[in-house]
């Protein structure tokens, strides 16, 4: 089987479209199964009672927005390198799922800072970085959508997501590298996890549920951007879907 | 099962009830608007078919 026929967007879209129910469905399974998990089988928390459940969403998200930076800018980097336009047309798509967790990290956080350290914002290392990742996702879009040639967007693009990739461990490592009110890491590779098991059960069940949905959500998207940037082409007026 | 009880989230519904009313929202909407821009195009390319 050759691979490198699926770098090709005229046979990649059909190919992401039979893709996306393995996703999609298993994403709102996951998604039921660890909101259950979460609210009636996880207990209250002795030290933040019932507050600590945002967690199960917020932890997740934070993750994703992180993750799909990395890999946008992987993406752009590959679309740039290359000269491959489906992998530019990815990290388009990754770009604003990306941004949209980013954005869901810090409500969610400020909703659980207000109750459990009395501020719903403070200009701390972590929520600083996180917030200078959204702008970078925002700048990413924008950039792209000012610019009218779509290979020149995807470079300029790639520019700025590469270059933005060294605010992703500034992240990571703020909690320890700073002084901060934001806590430690929950889920630690070399340590045991500082959470219950069922806390940590529907967290890692949310997290793979938002990993689906983006892997989902994303091929929807790439298919859009395929179907806009070529309609020109000579396969898509044959009728291939 | 006290649901008022699971509804006040022990004083913190508000905080937490709005963190997941907030999640449903922005991945809902994206969910509702990627799937509005596929039918849109949809409808776009059957029109350019039918010229």
């Amino acid at each position: 089987m050759n691979w490198y026929k699926y770098a090709s967007p005229a046979a990649f879209y059909p190919l992401a479209g039979k893709m996306v129910p393995w996703f999609a469905i298993p994403a709102a399974i996951l998604f039921a199964l660890g909101l259950y998990i979460g609210f009636f089988v996880a207990p209250t928390d002795f030290q933040q009672g019932d507050a600590y459940r945002i967690m199960f969403i917020h932890v997740p998200a934070a993750w994703m927005g992180m993750f799909l930076y990395v890999l946008m800018a992987f993406y752009a980097g590959i679309g740039w390198a290359f000269n491959a336009r489906l992998s530019s047309m990815m990290a388009s798509s990754l770009a604003i799922t990306g941004a949209l967790f980013t954005l869901l990290s810090l409500v969610t956080g400020s909703l659980w800072g207000k109750p459990t350290w009395g501020t719903w914002w403070v200009w701390d290392a972590r929520m600083t970085s996180t917030l200078i990742l959204l702008f970078l996702y925002v700048g990413f879009i924008s950039l792209q959508a000012a610019i009218d040639d779509p290979r020149r967007a995807d470079r300029a693009g790639a520019v700025l997501a590469i270059v933005g990739v060294i605010n992703v461990p500034i992240i990571y490592f703020s909690v320890q590298w700073w002084n901060t009110l934001h806590q430690g890491a929950t889920i630690r590779i070399l340590n045991k996890p500082t959470v219950a098991p069922p806390m940590l059960a529907a967290m890692l069940i949310l997290l793979a549920a938002c990993w689906l949905y983006s892997v989902a959500v994303v091929l929807i998207r790439l298919r859009c951007i395929i179907l806009e940037r070529e309609q020109n082409a000579v396969w898509l007026a044959e009728g291939a879907a | 099962m006290d649901w008022s009880k699971f509804f006040s989230m022990g004083g913190y519904g508000f905080y937490v009830w709005g963190s997941y009313l907030v999640a449903l929202v922005v991945l809902g909407g994206e969910v509702l608007l990627v799937l509005k821009r596929k039918r849109s195009l949809r409808h776009a390319q059957v029109r350019s078919k039918e010229d």
